[in-house]
């Protein structure tokens, strides 16, 4: 049954012209229909999943275009890889989709929304099950395009509008290496197909080195790493079940999957691998240290999602192919689950700001219940899901001897817990801090949070070692599920940090404990506003790119008026006196007119009599 | 037998009259009357040169009376124009007339 892969994509993008054509008619049942259509593509996903486990594989649907002699297939790819995808994108989508039916609700574009959210699922699910370049390429722009259209959705606040070009444009700067990446891999290779990955990545040596360092200028785009992050924050100005949705299973997943399925091209050079590893390395620590400090709700997930991207990314470039494909999936979940309980808390207190809420665990029993489930599973306490996939990356790292980005994984940890603990603290217990009425939210929006916390505290167990790493064997990462047997000591550590982590958030943020000597604090002051202001890299981002090409459109701007307008303008201009000049001929008296004919007429005759007869 | 170059200038006056009329007649049954006159002019030129030339057929004289005709016919036309220009603008002065500019 692997043969309805290519079905599965097509369901949300008939979704999406079922409400775009007809969403004014549909009203309330547009929701219900992308619903359905990834619910029909999550069935199909498990039905290619069941194929897949009884020996199918990758299929064609005969040859697309020719590229010079390159035949580029219309096929799709199935392998763990992208059949892992299909089933975590199909079901945190469907569940995410039920949810948006509840929080969507009586907005004035309702029917818009569920359309765009069918095309970026349509996107996503086309990304996964793409077998070359293009058609991979393809897709991707279509969820860049999904992301901007989503998250600019409330295009009345100005934030959401500026938000989202942000969003596109920085992608687009990503985008422009993985294309470069992709022409320099076809000159060289003259193929585009996933397959042949494997076999071209001997005897190519340092051209798909570049190549691979391009593709990930791609990959570090879309899943917002270190110097592109800065898109991924400010998106927060969309729905909440959109960052949800980029979070977990769309736009953000497309980065890295890209880099696993690219993944021979990585193994080709170390340098490739180191590239992917520091920057991931980077990311982590540093969205994770701003984190700790940010007081919108949805800021700290954002941030912490771009830590939890770069520990991803370093996961595979320390080797850990499984390892960074794991998290990948723990984090689907976990994270989703996250943004749709803050969306409910939202929802709830009209209000992002974490210090102005408090107390609402006795409020919203169940959201509560399922945000401290995920906060633990993103902390990584065992035994729930980000524990053993951290755990995974951490051993990675460490038995391949990176041993400074050991530390940064190790650090980053620790940082997770603690400002992941801080958020739930701050906006769950203790006592309100203002005027809040919240209720908890209608079941269309608890259930999904629900089956949501049930997987984030379960899915883990499928990596773990207690299932034998069925896992990694089903991704295929041979050498990393090798170098990642059952290792005491590293989960021992890995809990400690956890609980050293949540532990410090208590004693901060509950007991009040000053946990600083007094003259500390003030000293700290300067990193605090580093922290809060992230660095200042949108600062510098301004004053180095941004207000330099602003003064180029500028100078630009007052060439087009002053040289070419002016020119256009003088010779509308020259024709416009001419005609001032030669306009009172025309009188509108009918016997001037047949004056001037007669004139003519005579002078006409005399003429031609002249040379005619020459009298 | 009067000399045809008699006949030949009294239609060149008569055309040149009609043609003054058409020219500086302010009244629009004037410049009609007018090119009544330019039409007999070559109604006469016709007439003479079929007399003079051969005088067997009466292709000249058939022919005037086509453009006596249609004279008639492009009278009727032109003064149903100008009772109709008359009820817009209460006058058939001509010189009133010159909304046909820019």
């Amino acid at each position: 049954m692997v043969n309805v892969a290519h079905l599965i994509p097509l369901f949300p993008f008939l979704a999406f012209l079922i409400n775009i054509a007809f969403g004014g008619k549909l009203k309330n049942a547009c929701g219900p229909v992308s619903v359905a259509a990834s619910a029909i593509s999550f069935v199909l996903a498990l039905f290619v999943y069941q194929g897949f486990r009884s020996g199918g594989g990758s299929y064609s649907l005969g040859t697309w275009l020719s590229l010079g002699d390159t035949p580029l297939n219309f096929g799709v790819m199935v392998d763990g890889l992208s059949i892992m995808m299909l089933l975590v994108v199909t079901f945190i989508g469907t569940l995410i989709q039920i949810y948006s039916i509840g929080y969507m609700q009586g907005d004035p574009r309702f029917s818009r929304y569920f359309a765009y959210i069918s095309l970026f699922m349509a996107s996503m699910l086309g990304l996964v099950i793409a077998d070359n370049f293009v058609m991979l390429y393809i897709f991707w722009e279509g969820v860049g395009l999904c992301s901007y259209l989503l998250i600019s959705f409330w295009f009345e606040k100005p934030a959401a509008a500026r938000a989202g070009l942000k969003a596109f444009v920085t992608t687009r700067i990503g985008d422009t290496g993985l294309f470069l990446g992709i022409l320099l891999l076809f000159f060289t290779t003259k193929t585009l197909s996933f397959h042949d990955l494997q076999q071209i990545s001997e005897g190519h040596g340092t051209v798909l080195a570049i190549v691979a360092v391009l593709v990930f200028i791609g990959a570090a785009g879309k899943s917002a790493q270190f110097p592109l992050h800065v898109w991924l924050p400010d998106a927060m100005e969309g729905p909440t079940p959109v960052s949800a949705l980029i979070h977990a299973a769309t736009m953000v997943a497309a980065g890295v999957y890209l880099v696993a399925r690219t993944y021979p091209l990585f193994l080709v050079d170390p340098f490739a691998l180191q590239t992917v590893a520091v920057i991931g390395g980077i990311s982590a620590l540093l969205a994770a240290s701003i984190a700790t400090v940010n007081n919108d709700i949805k800021r700290v997930l954002a941030y912490s999602t771009v830590s939890q991207l770069g520990l991803m990314m370093l996961g595979l470039g320390v080797g850990g192919y499984a390892a960074g494909t794991f998290h990948l999936m723990t984090h689907a979940f976990f994270k989703a689950l996250l943004f749709l309980c803050a969306g409910s808390v939202i929802h709830a207190v009209h209000t992002q700001d974490i210090w102005k809420m408090g107390g609402l665990f006795s409020k919203m029993r169940v959201t509560a219940t399922t945000f401290l489930i995920g906060t633990l599973a993103i902390a990584g306490v065992p035994p729930l899901a980000g524990f053993w996939s951290k755990d995974e990356i951490l051993s990675a790292a460490y038995q391949n001897g990176h041993t400074v980005l050991f530390g940064v994984a190790v650090l980053t940890s620790f940082l997770t817990a603690f400002y992941m603990s801080r958020l739930i603290f701050v906006v769950l217990f203790g006592k309100p801090r203002s005027n809040l009425h919240p209720h908890e939210s209608p079941a269309t929006m608890t259930v999904p949070l629900m089956i949501l916390a049930v997987f984030a505290a379960l899915v883990g167990f499928v990596g773990s070692p207690l299932a034998h790493h069925a896992f990694q064997g089903f991704v295929g990462g041979g050498e990393s599920s090798a170098a990642s047997q059952a290792n005491g000591g590293m989960m021992i550590l890995s809990t400690v940090i956890s609980l050293a982590g949540i532990g410090l958030a208590y004693l901060i943020y509950i007991l009040n404990v000053n946990v600083l000597p007094a003259g500390m604090l003030s000293r700290l002051n300067g990193l605090h506003q580093l922290l809060l202001n992230k660095y200042y890299i949108d600062e510098i981002y301004d004053a180095f790119l941004v207000q330099p090409f602003l003064g180029l459109c500028r100078i630009s701007y007052k060439i087009d008026l002053g040289v070419v307008d002016d020119l256009v303008n003088g010779v509308a201009r020259f024709v416009a006196a001419l005609s001032e000049f030669l306009r009172p001929m025309q009188t509108g008296l009918v016997q001037n007119y047949l004056l001037v004919q007669i004139v003519g007429l005579i002078i006409l005759i005399l003429t031609l009599g002249k040379l005619c007869f020459r009298y | 037998m009067i000399p045809l170059s008699y006949i030949v200038a009294l239609s060149a006056f008569l055309f040149c009259v009609g043609v003054f009329g058409v020219l500086t007649r302010r009244n629009a049954i004037g410049i009609l009357m007018s090119v009544e006159l330019i039409l007999n002019a070559a109604n006469i030129n016709l007439v003479a040169f079929n007399r003079y030339s051969n005088g067997t057929d009466a292709l000249g004289q058939v022919f005037s009376l086509f453009v006596i005709a249609i004279a008639a016919a492009g009278s009727v036309v032109g003064l149903v124009l100008i009772i109709a220009i008359y009820r817009n603008g209460k006058s058939i002065f001509v010189d009133k007339y010159d909304l046909m500019k820019w």
